[in-house]
């Protein structure tokens, strides 16, 4: 259990308990802020997570702090919305620290990218899977360096040589084993020495570590299962007001009029707010401020994307997909191979707009003052939101403070700076801070969607049944044209052809190319799973076109391509073996895999479906064979594998945005559906040992799942589906 | 107007409009910010709470509703047998992602084990299919209920 014993030395020599030091003074504002619900069994469980800022004497680099108290506490450069890296990126540090995961503290790190930017994203950004690809070698650097310099002073005092010396659960032991000393009592005199350069310090053999790879416990969930947790949405300001907020309905619309008499006259209710977008009512509570909202009775300029439907955007994308694109990849000559093959396969691939919703609603807390402006909200991107607040309050950067929180889901949508924006705007013109909270509706209906896309393939197959050409045009928004401008070269947005330029079979003659059409009012953003997460769908399931129209076993025929690329076989025979490929299912079912290479991890995975006379599916089983590599913690890995399919398979069974008069049709969950308890599958992993470098996981499994289950579907039926999410009007048994 | 609720057994007077949810009552007027808001509208769960003992959605639970009746949130439920042995079972399965739902789940599942304490699977979806988790820990919640019914 993630508790932490509170008999367990500190780690300095003299045996002062830890609640000693927790109770010995104000130094760690957070736990004085979570001591609530004292009665229960857990409340004697310190929080590991603390919303303090933490100085110590002893900071060898931005992620290490060391107090003379033996207090260790990790600052965490990346997000935890759920991924699991506040423990995984723990286990680096500690692993070289050696420390362990009960002796410490975790810390929000604040806005910096100099600091913590990601090097793989080259900002502090929480995003794409790369977190461990990303802080693999700089964490345990750095607990290496800290390690080292501890060691040194040690050595220095007893007056031996620190390589005879040794550092174990916080304390530094001599040759003979009769000298200790606590990091804690280190602490000063090792502030004192040189720090040696990151890539100077030696880093432990893979084969003596004792913490990476082991199924240590989360240390964010104590304070997530009694109510102690503080995700952004619960931040408390003293003299802070809350605020309920409208946008417009329409997408570059604006409030035309508000009755602020009306919402002025609930109780509880101050001030009503303008913003060009939008409207917010500030209260002394959520439910004043909502029922404010409602008594404004606001009248819309819905503005120039008043008719927009979905029905015209996608026939917008269908004339655009008809021309060339900007070239992704283009191997052999497409053209001659299409046109010497014994076969010729053509299909159109379709994938809805899809909201995020996370489980915690959009929110921000924001306190604009004359010359500061604190913001307090749980995000993906600090950095951004900083800068986007000092252009809003004119302020210069050090003067935004963001005051990052666990998030309550992230899937992408907090990489988007829209929500701090609109709460920055709604608190300049507040007295004192202000918490602005959207409702789901809002959150739902004024999502940054993931892109519509439009895409066409052919193929063809020689006489044996053996692609011999393969072509695919991606149609759609282009995210990184708005997120990341630079890397938008030539048309070509990287990220919408992921997955799509580079399968991982041998397919000799291939063309990809990408059209951007840019939908009007209706802003797009990454998704969980990015590319890939549309891509794997179109090219795994055009595989299996392929095969069936190849008459051959879908397995088989992926195997006989997959040849060259032993990770990706090695994940597909596992996924067979395990999930009984081949062996005889009852009528209506069906199995289905795909095969994926994104994120630096390999996957296969085969669903197991049951398609009911009425046309509804549901998935029984998902067998989950990946290979990401040395593998940090391997029961997030499982974790990720349940939820990441979880996730896939709520887009697949449900998933759709839709436009109708500019306005998102869906608001709540019972229009845009999760995925519920009653109708998951049991998911199963299944990993193979590695010494690769660690692959991303917290989206292998959404962006994989979508064609192991359509692919089973038709197995099942003999029915193809080429458009998301899956329509059972189409699947229904004709009488 | 004012109203005396009470919540984990302490009584509370509240300021507020007669149907002012219990939900914002809970966080923003006592600062009990372990029950969540999730949808407002009763589909998601994640403001569950226990009104004598009944797993209640306190987004569409009114404050002149309750009267005298015994309200009690996330942060009092590890009192009881049920939520104890919960809570132990949820960070031993490591249940939780980003924890957002979980108050919610716990609480719905609270109530559960003490109608029904060796529940079926059909009981588990009958009783936690209005609690959503984004995140996907439904595998892990299914049996963590079933660890802590053996407990």
């Amino acid at each position: 259990m993630n508790t932490i014993d509170l008999n367990v030395p500190i780690l300095g020599q003299n045996k002062t308990s830890r609640r000693a030091f927790l109770q010995g003074g104000g130094l760690l504002l957070g736990f004085a802020m979570t001591g609530m619900g004292s009665k229960t069994v857990f409340a004697a469980t310190a929080a590991q997570v603390t919303e303090a800022e933490v100085i110590a004497p002893f900071e060898p680099n931005a992620f290490i702090r060391i107090d003379p108290k033996g207090v260790v506490t990790l600052v965490m450069p990346m997000a935890e919305m759920g991924q699991g890296v506040y423990t995984s990126m723990a286990m680096l540090l500690a692993e070289e620290l050696e420390v362990d995961l009960d002796q410490v503290l975790l810390q929000h790190a604040p806005a910096n990218d100099a600091l913590y930017a990601n090097p793989i994203l080259q900002s502090q950004t929480t995003g794409a899977s790369t977190t461990i690809r990303a802080f693999w070698t700089p964490l345990r650097q750095a607990g290496a360096v800290a390690r080292n310099l501890l060691i040194t002073a040690a050595a220095k005092k007893w007056n031996v040589d620190p390589a005879t010396c040794q550092a174990r659960k916080g304390v530094v032991s001599d040759a003979s084993g009769s000298l200790h000393l606590g990091y804690g009592e280190l602490a000063e005199e090792a502030a004192k020495l040189p720090v040696p350069a990151a890539d100077s310090v030696a880093l432990k053999d893979p084969k003596d570590f004792t913490l990476i790879g082991t199924r240590a416990k989360r240390l964010d969930t104590s304070i997530k299962v009694d109510g102690r947790a503080e995700f952004g949405i619960d931040i408390k300001v003293p003299g802070m007001k809350v605020a309920a907020i409208a946008i417009s309905p329409v997408f570059g619309g604006k409030p035309k009029t508000v009755d602020d008499a009306a919402a002025l006259a609930v109780k509880g209710v101050h001030q009503v707010v303008r913003t060009d977008e939008a409207v917010a009512v500030i209260a002394d509570h959520t439910g004043a401020a909502k029922k404010g909202l409602a008594a404004a009775a606001i009248q819309w300029d819905d503005g120039p994307n008043a008719t927009v439907s979905s029905a015209d955007l996608i026939k917008q994308l269908d004339e655009a997909s008809r021309q060339p694109g900007a070239v992704a990849r283009n191997e052999g000559d497409v053209e001659k191979a299409l046109a010497g093959a014994a076969q010729r396969i053509d299909a159109i691939y379709q994938l809805p707009f899809l909201a995020h919703a996370t489980m915690e609603p959009m929110n921000c807390t924001v306190h604009v003052q004359k010359d500061s402006c604190d913001i307090w909200v749980g995000t993906q991107v600090p950095t951004l939101a900083q800068a986007a607040a000092s252009k809003l309050t004119n302020l210069p950067i050090e003067k935004v403070k963001v005051h990052n929180r666990l998030l309550g889901g992230g899937f992408g949508r907090r990489l988007e700076t829209d929500g701090i924006v609109h709460a920055v705007k709604v608190a300049k013109q507040v007295d004192g801070p202000v918490k602005v909270v959207w409702s789901r509706e809002e959150d739902i209906q004024h999502d940054m969607y993931r892109p519509y896309y439009y895409d066409r393939l052919s193929a063809g197959l020689d006489a044996d049944g053996k692609p011999v050409a393969w072509t695919h045009r991606v149609s759609g928004s282009s995210i990184i044209a708005r997120y990341i401008p630079p890397l938008f070269k030539d048309g070509l947005d990287f990220d919408a052809v992921e997955g799509a330029a580079e399968p991982p079979y041998a397919l000799p003659n291939i063309h990809v190319d990408y059209v951007r059409v840019e939908p009007a009012g209706i802003p797009t953003a990454f998704w969980r799973g990015v590319g890939p997460t549309h891509n794997i769908f179109v090219v795994e399931s055009f595989m299996d076109e392929l095969a069936h129209a190849a008459k051959q076993d879908p397995v088989a025929y992926r195997k006989a391509l997959l040849g060259h690329n032993p990770r990706a076989l090695g994940v597909l025979n596992l996924a067979a073996e395990k999930s009984g490929w081949g062996t005889k299912m009852p009528e209506g079912h069906g199995r289905g895999v795909s095969v994926q290479f994104a994120f630096g991890t390999y996957i296969a995975q085969v669903a197991e479906v049951e398609v009911a006379a009425d046309g509804s599916v549901k998935v029984n089983r998902v067998v989950c064979a990946v290979d990401c590599g040395l593998v940090v913690n391997p029961d997030t890995i499982e974790a990720q594998m349940q939820g990441g399919t979880i996730f896939g398979l709520t887009a697949v069974l449900h998933g759709a945005i839709t436009l109708k008069d500019g306005r998102v049709e869906q608001g709540n969950f019972d229009t845009y559906l999760p995925m519920r308890i009653d109708e998951v599958p049991v998911v199963e992993t299944h990993m193979i040992k590695s010494a690769d470098a660690p692959g991303g996981i917290g989206e292998v499994a959404t962006a994989a799942v979508s064609a192991a289950v359509t692919n089973a579907i038709f197995a099942a039926t003999g029915k193809r589906v080429r458009t998301l999410p899956i329509d059972p009007g189409v699947l229904k048994k004709e009488a | 107007m004012a109203h005396t609720i009470k919540i984990n057994g302490t009584a509370h007077s509240v300021d507020v409009d007669d149907d002012t949810p219990l939900l914002w009552v809970l966080r923003d007027v006592l600062g009990m910010n372990g029950t969540k808001f999730g949808c407002g509208a009763a589909l998601c769960g994640a403001c569950t709470v226990h009104i004598d003992g009944v797993a209640t959605r306190s987004c569409v639970t009114t404050i002149d509703s309750i009267g005298d009746s015994a309200v009690t949130t996330i942060e009092a439920i590890g009192e009881t047998p049920q939520g104890k042995a919960l809570q132990r079972a949820w960070l031993d399965l490591e249940v939780v992602q980003c924890g957002y739902c979980q108050s919610g789940q716990l609480m719905s599942a609270a109530a559960l084990l003490t109608d029904t304490p060796k529940p079926t699977d059909a009981d588990i979806d009958g009783a936690m299919a209005g609690n959503v988790c984004r995140c996907g820990t439904y595998q892990r919640i299914r049996a963590a209920i079933k660890q802590a019914a053996e407990a």
